[in-house]
């Protein structure tokens, strides 16, 4: 606040922006309280409506010390933010904080902003056909530009931690900011009184002051993952990515097969050099394509011991909970048909009885409980037909698939480096399961019948984006006529 | 049972002399309307009237003891004509709604009531849903106030001038014979302040004895001659009636001002955010002293000649601050003005924006425009120092980095599962012709659905497909299908929509979600509610209604997350041959509130040792490949996307967040457009019993064995 000698008085103005249903009306309603009982006149102003479901909404309090208002007087109190007149925002989450900045409301002359930075990701992040997530560092990085100071970390995980909410994590942030002119104990009192879950909530109040210090924190770097030594013998750019590659390999199969990844792999590495950009894309989408998704690997993957210990940490299971895990899985009865192995496809194929009764058990999904020991058993049974994968069906064709692939990235590489990596990245679009699976298929077979005439990486990079913008294919088309439309001109 | 509960807040209206009342706007006029005397209210819930109800929901008690009767209306119209009684009687009464939707609706009632006008005072409190936050058009209450000659009243926002203008509007009301209106805008609805407390008054005159002496006057009547009367009366009698009294109470107010050749005039509703921009302009301080003269008009309509006379004669210019489009004030006062050849210059729209929230931020460039027109150099020039780029670098940063996050589905929603199966039949049959109603249902519009071509107003779904009743012997062609929610169809879409088409012989689908309340509203309870109410008729079936004006082809799904049901009725209404509209009622209860009941019983139950079973959902983050086709067919809040802990793979996995409450569908999303295996359903029990216990030992024993088997196959063959 204004330090001049002659400043007239003027009320404290705090922004709120939240989520529905986050607590930001409990964050302002103790606001309020605070306020009002330490010696201030406060006013709050909401918009609940509509934004309560799911929205970003806005609740705005001033608050104006008792002691400044003249006999007779009454502070009038604004009703909506102004830009470049807000003192303090707290944003629950990073991109609210984004949003705070645009609306102006956060300016360096004024404004402490605090911020919780994790994400609660919006809907066109969350419905992207690949990775659709704004760039956090950017919002970050304007949070720090933007405000006069800025304090933000995770508020959220804090108060998970001390099975609070954020509102109170952020309650205890504005404190530790001591930007107002109340202390410490007149906001736990505020909460005390408050009467609602208030153990919990002085905990992550608690918590949160103590935090302090993580303003100016650096964000923890991640732990260099430990290699394999099968990659020891690569440069250095690739290292990561070839260990990650083979790990996947022998676990997905056996070590003969990751084997056969180092060998696949070797002639681009040794044709490319620093800074490796198309033999560590190879590298990736190599070791993806070779580890597809059938129905013998969700089974291994489901059945193990370490899945089990995941969904218990992940849903909380507690001492004398039990969990029981039901999985949904709807096979196809191709999906069956070309994962079996041959002496078995055969019979399923021609025996009309049991290719009936396959019929009838693909038709529906399938609810299977892994905890039980029937449900067990039958992945079980599946996974174990991991040994017989290089005589299905499935296998013949994507390692065909692969073979192609690789031959034309090799041929192109030839000519065009850039165009190589594009085409050795266009694999990606091939992933999932059933429809999502071959929809991805005849995108990526379409885009690569067309790379021996296509000029540009630019372009491939183009029509990979086009397939992942939308389901119907529609973009796609569209990228296609243009592109057929620009080779008629 | 509604969203939010007032139980605590309402004791305030305990409150009597002497004592300070501590709460939000909407609490602090139904207090006034106790000390005002009333002896009815009714209305209808919508933000940001919706508390409003639920306060006088659950003040029934405090009502009763007083003799103030209260009721759930039915729509606007039914709360609008709950007026009549103030018609012959002495009785205060109010009804509240929001507006313009609601006073679209009422209209019918308003007008009829105002022509004849009022013995009581009879106030009409509408919630202006207008600017940021609103969910409506965006119209003003202004032109239903002078098309039916309604008084409006717009009191500046904070609660002692809001209680005492709804006690100072009953007066007014009597005082002119004629209803008034008292216009609230949203954030003074939901505005935080304090004001001394009087006691509550008991209805000088009962309901009781307006029916055990009933009295007419036909002249109050809406039929000729009598209506050609009113008009005349309105104009000669109930106008200048309400003029003095408004001028006689000093309703509206003048603050005086240095810079006195100028002057701003103002929608009292206007006046915080007026001395904000003021004080930011350095023309006022925090206390409401401006250096421009004010004149405040609590009262919009009628204007008052004199007033505003006095307040412009011997100014150079002044300002009129009203929000909305068109200007009627402005009008009114140029024409007044230039009628009495007062030769002051009238500013408003054309310094202020036509359209549009009027904020601090445009009322502070307005303002220092008309001022600078008169006094150069007297508003300091803001803004930011010059060089300092870094507001311009933030934004540039963040651009095209926060994403709009509007409103939609909760986490759970029972319509949810209704609109993946529409997805899921649009893959077979095509996109259809879909028209949406007002309520939550009207989220499908936006993504992940993209599903809804119109909405035409509460109830009126099924009738705004009315157009497309097509012949089907001699233009067989796709059919269309309308969406309403259950509060739509009490409305008037049982009505309206419904009966409308089985009349017309219509073979179009209506689809009405049958969640038990009025959802988007906050939560209230209506006719087809499936619990018992034990103040209002509840579980009167949707069904039995539908049936009851004559429809024929008629299927409940009494649980919409059965996606396979969902989608095999919904592919039937579009392709059967049967004549006639096909509805469709799709019933799951309203998870938000469902949630709001059923937590704190769980969490009871498990604290008592009950054996209980919650379950969620979750995602395997190794077999999911990050395509999010589960997102795009559902959107739930708790279905998220979180890094990808594969480092080959760089599209994010889904991820479903501890939020969830199990409601099923995304299982059924993946069995339905076998999308992926990565759902898996955790049923967590909590306080297992013997048989539990047994037979989780047996199998962790059998299980724990293979596991460590498989691991070790898996183990040598990596080796």
């Amino acid at each position: 606040m204004s330090a001049t000698p002659h400043a007239p008085a003027r009320a404290i103005r705090i922004a709120v922006l939240a989520m529905g249903g986050e607590g930001g009306g409990v964050l302002a309603g103790w606001l309020i309280d605070l306020a009002e009982g330490n010696g201030y006149v406060a006013q709050m102003t909401s918009v609940p409506g509509v934004a309560q479901r799911t929205g970003a909404t806005i609740y705005y309090i001033e608050m104006f010390p008792q002691a400044a208002i003249p006999p007779g007087a009454a502070p009038v109190l604004a009703q909506l933010p102004t830009p470049g007149d807000v003192d303090i925002v707290l944003a629950s989450e990073l991109m609210e904080a984004g949003r705070a900045i645009q609306r102006g409301i956060v300016t360096p002359d004024r404004t402490t902003l605090i911020a919780s930075t994790h994400r609660v990701f919006a809907m066109t992040e969350r419905i992207a056909m690949a990775d659709g997530r704004v760039d956090e560092a950017a919002i970050t990085s304007a949070c720090r530009t933007a405000a006069q100071r800025f304090i933000g970390y995770d508020m959220l995980a804090l108060a998970e931690r001390e099975g609070s909410v954020i509102s109170a994590a952020m309650f205890g942030a504005l404190a530790a900011s001591r930007v107002l002119p109340f202390d410490r104990a007149a906001f736990e009192r505020t909460i005390t009184q408050g009467g609602v879950g208030v153990a919990s909530s002085l905990r992550a109040f608690a918590a949160a002051c103590a935090g302090e210090t993580m303003e100016a924190a650096a964000p923890v770097a991640a732990p260099a993952p430990r290699l394999d030594a099968a990659a020891e013998g690569f440069p250095a750019e690739l290292r990561e990515i070839v260990s990650a590659g083979v790990a996947q390999c022998r676990d997905w199969q056996d070590a003969a097969y990751a084997q056969r990844y180092l060998a696949r792999l070797h002639p681009f590495v040794a044709a490319d050099h620093a800074p490796y950009m198309l033999a560590a894309e190879v590298a990736r989408q190599l070791a993806l394509a070779m580890t597809y998704e059938d129905t013998i690997r969700v089974a291994d993957l489901k059945i193990r011991a370490s899945r089990f210990a995941r969904v218990e940490q992940e849903v909380g299971i507690k001492p004398g909970q039990i969990l029981e895990i039901h999985e949904y899985l709807h096979p196809r009865l191709q999906e069956i048909v070309e994962t079996v192995p041959a002496w078995l496809r055969h019979p399923i194929q021609s025996l009309p009885p049991l290719r009936w009764l396959v019929g009838r058990l693909t038709r529906d999904g399938k609810v299977v409980e892994t905890t039980s020991i029937r449900g067990f058993l039958m992945l079980y049974a599946l996974a174990g037909l991991r040994r017989w994968r290089g005589s299905n069906l499935r296998d013949a064709v994507e390692q065909a698939s692969i073979e192609t692939w690789l031959d034309l990235v090799r041929q192109t590489a030839l000519r065009d480096g850039k165009l190589a990596v594009e085409l050795a990245m266009l694999r990606t679009l091939v992933k999932g399961y059933s429809d999502t699976h071959q929809r991805g298929y005849a995108n990526f077979n379409r885009i690569v019948g067309l790379v021996p005439q296509l000029a540009s990486a630019d372009t491939l990079a183009k029509l990979r984006m086009a397939a992942l913008a939308d389901e119907n294919g529609a973009a796609l088309e569209r990228a296609l006529a243009e592109l057929g439309g620009a080779a008629a001109d | 049972m509604a969203e939010r509960s007032f139980k605590k807040e309402v004791q305030s209206l305990y409150l009597g002399a002497g004592d300070t009342f501590r709460g939000e706007g909407i609490l602090a006029i139904t207090k006034a309307l106790l000390e005002a005397g009333v002896a009815y209210v009714g209305g209808y819930q919508g933000s940001p009237i919706s508390h409003l109800m639920d306060v006088l929901a659950d003040a029934e008690p405090i009502l009763n003891e007083l003799g103030v009767h209260y009721e759930s209306s039915a729509n606007e119209a039914t709360a609008a004509a709950m007026l009549a009684a103030s018609v012959n009687y002495p009785l205060r009464g109010a009804c509240a709604f929001k507006a313009p939707v609601g006073t679209n609706v009422a209209a019918d009632a308003i007008a009829n009531l105002s022509s004849g006008g009022v013995t009581g005072g009879a106030m009409i409190i509408v919630g202006e849903d207008f600017g940021e936050g609103s969910s409506i058009m965006q119209e003003r209450s202004h032109a239903y106030a002078m098309k039916s000659q309604v008084w409006l009243i717009d009191p500046r926002p904070n609660l002692p001038k809001i209680v005492e203008c709804v006690k100072k509007g009953f007066e007014l009301s009597e005082a002119s014979n004629t209803p008034v209106m008292l216009e609230v805008r949203i954030r003074t609805c939901h505005v935080t302040g304090q004001f001394q407390t009087s006691d509550n008054i008991r209805p000088a005159f009962s309901r009781r004895e307006a029916l055990e002496t009933p009295r007419r006057d036909v002249s109050r009547i809406v039929l000729p001659p009598a209506s050609f009367v009113h008009e005349k009366e309105k104009i000669e009698k109930r106008w200048p009636a309400a003029q003095a009294y408004i001028a006689a109470n000093a309703m509206n107010e003048f603050f005086d001002g240095d810079v006195s050749d100028i002057g701003i005039v103002m929608q009292g509703g206007m006046y915080n955010t007026t001395l904000r921009a003021l004080e930011l302009n350095g023309l006022a301080d925090a206390f409401g002293h401006s250096r421009i003269p004010l004149y405040v008009l609590n009262v919009t309509y009628p204007l008052v000649d004199a007033e505003l006379q006095r307040f412009a004669s011997g100014k150079r210019a002044i300002l009129v601050v009203e929000e909305g489009a068109p200007e009627y004030i402005e009008q009114a006062i140029s024409t007044m003005l230039r009628r009495a050849d007062i030769q002051t210059r009238v500013h408003g729209k054309d310094v202020l924006p036509m359209a549009g929230d009027y904020t601090g931020a445009v009322l502070q460039q307005g303002f220092a425009k008309f001022v600078e027109t008169y006094h150069a150099g007297m508003v300091p020039v803001a803004g930011q120092k010059a060089g300092d780029n870094r507001v311009k670098a933030a934004l540039a940063a963040l651009d095209g980095n926060v994403q709009g996050r509007p409103p939609s589905f909760c986490t759970g929603c029972p319509e949810r599962p209704i609109f993946t199966a529409m997805k899921l039949v649009e893959r077979e049959l095509g996109e259809h012709h879909v028209a949406c109603d007002i309520g939550c249902h009207l989220f499908s519009i936006l993504p992940p659905f993209n599903l809804g071509a119109t909405t035409m107003g509460y109830g009126l779904g099924g009738a705004s497909i009315a157009a497309f009743n097509m012949r089907a012997e001699t233009e067989p062609t796709k059919r269309a299908i309308a969406v309403m929610g259950d509060g739509g169809f009490w409305h008037n879409g049982l009505v309206s929509s419904v009966g409308n088409a089985v009349f017309n012989k219509t073979d179009n689908v209506i689809l009405i979600v049958d969640n038990g309340y009025t959802s988007a509203t906050g939560g209230q309870d209506i006719l087809s509610s499936h619990h018992p109410n034990a103040e209002r008729s509840t579980q009167n079936p949707i069904e039995k209604a539908v049936r009851g004006v004559g429809a024929k082809w008629v299927r409940t799904i009494t649980r919409t997350y059965d996606l396979e049901k969902m989608t095999r009725v919904l592919r039937e209404a579009l392709t059967t041959a049967a004549k006639g509209p096909k509805i469709i009622i799709a019933q799951s209860e309203c998870m938000l509130n469902k949630q709001r009941r059923v937590k704190p019983q769980m969490q009871k139950a498990i604290a008592d040792g009950k054996r209980v079973v919650r379950e969620r959902f979750g995602v395997d983050p190794d077999t999911c490949t990050g395509d999010h086709s589960c997102i795009r067919l559902s959107g739930c809040p708790s279905l998220t996307v979180a890094p990808n802990p594969n480092p080959l793979r760089r599209e994010p996995v889904t991820k479903v967040i501890n939020s969830c409450v199990g409601c099923g569908l995304c299982g059924e999303v993946s069995h339905a457009a076998i999308l992926c295996p990565s759902f898996y359903k955790a049923a967590i029990i909590n306080n297992p019993d013997g048989r539990d216990r047994f037979r989780d030992r047996w199998r962790k024993r059998i299980i724990g064995f293979l596991q460590t088997r498989h691991a070790a196959r898996v183990a040598r063959a990596a080796a």
